[in-house]
């Protein structure tokens, strides 16, 4: 075999893996994009393009289940999750990133291994926690108990972003005499945009998509949230699943997560390495 | 804000003494910075954690009307009467009525049998009753079951992730037209909710009318539709692959990141040598993106050991797949087990920590914070 064969077919081999790789990992929600255009018996052929595509699932999800409410309830604790945790670890990655002080790894080292934990092991306490605090079934059991998920993430980012920051712009304020909290908020969280968005957003996500929680601390259909609605849509018998109206929910909240996703490809990217690798 | 750059340097290390009462005031400061985040934290994790250990000592239930008592080691492991049998309207545990007319209740508070009929302590043997036997947690063949399929789970999915992640990373980090679309198209799964995809390949899955059934019909590879999520022999081995599906991109990404940073000379130097590329790979690349990978490795395994949404949606709490977060959570939830379920839940607490310490020692994982 001559050199330039062989290196066409280690270049074609090559093209078959990439497609291999790109259906692999599209073909599913492709899929349920598909079964989620198709009504009554069309859902169950094997049709690529639906025949005669129609929103009607989209309609039925709605009307049959308050799916809206369910989704506002996901974008009210998603939201008040991602304010309330960057609040806290912002002022936390300045101590940590910027400041030597004795106990620092420490403190480092205990918010990763919170990450680390399983949900479970804080389930039974934390439910008793909620049930004593009156916030069984109401929105606010869920916003304080997905700190737990996404305060020691957002800590680790932030902590890296804000290390990396020139050293200069901080001595040049405290010589300007700023107050530690002067420089935070004037000098550090400008150009922390970047850094905070994308912690956010890995915040965002990690919220919206949480579902031990969500099914545990919550109890009637207008105060859960998302995930749990749609894990819970049923028909009248279990062998009357309405698969259409489920992938037609699944395609709801996924798509602005996948659009997201897109849109900050690189960011995200960057920020999950930075929590992980360098963490 | 505007900031004079050229003079702090000197300024600062001219008044040494300044500069500690400064660097004094500055932890001080930091420290400030930092209660809120750690208030929150033991708040929401440290305390429900203690609780969590705490309750696992107790007999407690959500059923309100009983009142809870320490029980010791009672729910982990311990020789005595199934404490389901235990009848409170007489005080003991019902054991038998035997020809000879009597109704025995063994009272565990006096230590003795009685005869409840003529409300008097009889002499019996314990051991020839037969009540009494090894009970708890960790001689619960569903838990064993449970801790059984997590860890089957955790090693053979993060096993294949780990695989399948260093082809796509070394895929992606090639040169070539439309990088940025492939890369996109690897994060989609990433972003899908796990209840989603949980959702989306049960009905690829579907028994019935799932397309996967179909295709392999059409190619002849089977001959009848396959059950795959309820087939006691294939769930657990349909879940692994969802979750693969699922979390691959994850591991892609971790290691793209650590192969992005590799020295270009040193594969210069290898091709002018003329090594074989896998020669290259097994000697410079997998040395080199060591650290991250056993980095990576940990993270998805922590992440696998607690799987609870995917194994609940795709099969619920059938005992093939069952997780031990799926475990607990029925225990203490679902049955209202509290104490029982604390004690699950407490001891997968134990055990992934146990692991996770042996897998920094063993892979050498530094943190260089």
């Amino acid at each position: 075999m001559t050199r330039a064969s062989r290196r066409r077919i280690g270049r074609s081999f090559f093209y078959v893996l990439v497609a291999a790789i790109i259906i692999y990992t599209v073909f599913p929600f492709y899929w349920a994009v598909i079964s989620s255009l198709k009504s009554g018996q069309q859902l169950f052929g094997t049709d690529l393009v639906p025949p005669s595509p129609t929103l009607d699932n989209y309609v039925s999800v709605f009307r049959e289940q308050p799916f809206l409410t369910n989704i506002v309830n996901s974008l009210i604790v998603a939201g008040s999750t991602v304010l309330i945790c960057l609040a806290l670890s912002v002022s936390a990655a300045y101590a940590l990133g910027r400041v030597r002080f004795r106990g620092r790894s420490t403190i480092l080292m205990l918010t990763l291994a919170v990450s680390m934990f399983p949900q479970v092991a804080v389930l039974t306490g934390l439910f008793e926690l909620v049930r004593w605090a009156g916030l069984y079934n109401q929105l606010g059991s869920l916003i304080v108990s997905y700190m737990i998920f996404t305060l020691p993430f957002s800590v680790w980012v932030l902590t890296t972003f804000i290390r990396e920051l020139p050293r200069e712009l901080e001595e040049a304020a405290i010589v300007d005499g700023a107050r530690p909290w002067q420089i935070l908020v004037r000098v550090f969280l400008p150009l922390l945009g970047p850094a905070l968005a994308t912690t956010g957003l890995l915040a965002f996500i990690a919220a919206w998509n949480e579902f031990l929680f969500a099914l545990t601390f919550t109890l009637t259909n207008e105060v859960r949230t998302v995930p749990v609605a749609i894990a819970l849509i049923s028909g009248a018998t279990q062998f009357d699943i309405p698969w259409g109206n489920i992938m037609a929910a699944s395609v709801v909240v996924t798509v602005p997560l996948i659009i997201l996703v897109m849109i900050f490809q690189r960011r995200i990217v960057s920020g999950l390495t930075a929590g992980a690798v360098k963490g | 804000m505007t900031v004079a750059t050229s003079t702090p340097a000197p300024a600062a290390r001219a008044a040494k003494p300044v500069v500690s009462r400064l660097s004094r005031q500055r932890i001080r400061a930091a420290w400030m910075f930092l209660v809120p985040m750690l208030v929150v934290l033991a708040l929401v994790a440290g305390w429900p954690l203690v609780r969590t250990i705490a309750l696992s000592f107790t007999d407690a239930t959500l059923k309100a009307e009983q009142p809870t008592r320490l029980v010791g080691f009672d729910n982990y492991l311990f020789y005595g009467p199934n404490r389901a049998d235990y009848d409170a309207s007489l005080g003991g545990y019902y054991v038998f009525y035997d020809p000879k007319g009597t109704n025995l209740v063994w009272k565990p508070e006096e230590g003795k049998f009685w005869d409840i009929d003529q409300n008097k302590p009889v002499d019996y043997d314990v051991d020839t009753s037969g009540i009494f036997s090894w009970q708890g947690l960790l001689v619960d063949p569903v838990w064993w079951r449970s801790a059984w399929n997590t860890i089957l789970f955790t090693v053979i999915s993060v096993t294949i992730e780990t695989a399948l992640g260093l082809i796509i990373a070394m895929t992606l980090n090639a040169h070539m037209p439309g990088r940025g679309l492939l890369r996109a198209a690897v994060l989609i799964p990433w972003a899908i909710p796990t209840i989603v995809s949980a959702k989306m390949w049960g009905w690829m899955l579907n028994d019935q009318y799932g397309v996967i059934n179909e295709v392999l019909l059409s190619l002849g590879l089977i001959s009848t539709r396959i059950a795959w999520t309820a087939d006691p022999s294939l769930s657990l081995a349909s879940v692994i692959a969802v979750d693969v599906w699922k979390t691959t991109p994850f591991m892609t990404l971790l290691i793209l990141a650590a192969l992005q940073m590799l020295p270009g000379e040193v594969y210069e130097a290898a091709k002018v040598d003329g090594i074989r590329p896998w020669k290259v790979f097994t000697r410079i690349t997998l040395p080199l993106i060591w650290p991250a990978l056993m980095v990576a490795i940990l993270f998805r395994a922590l992440d696998s050991l607690r799987v609870f949404d995917l194994i609940y949606v795709l099969t619920s709490n059938s005992i093939n797949t069952m997780s031990m977060s799926v475990f607990a959570r029925q225990q203490s939830i679902d049955f209202g087990n509290v104490g029982f379920g604390s004690a699950a839940s407490t001891l997968l607490f134990l055990i992934i920590a146990v692991l996770a310490a042996l897998w920094m020692v063993a892979g050498r994982v530094r943190f260089d914070k």
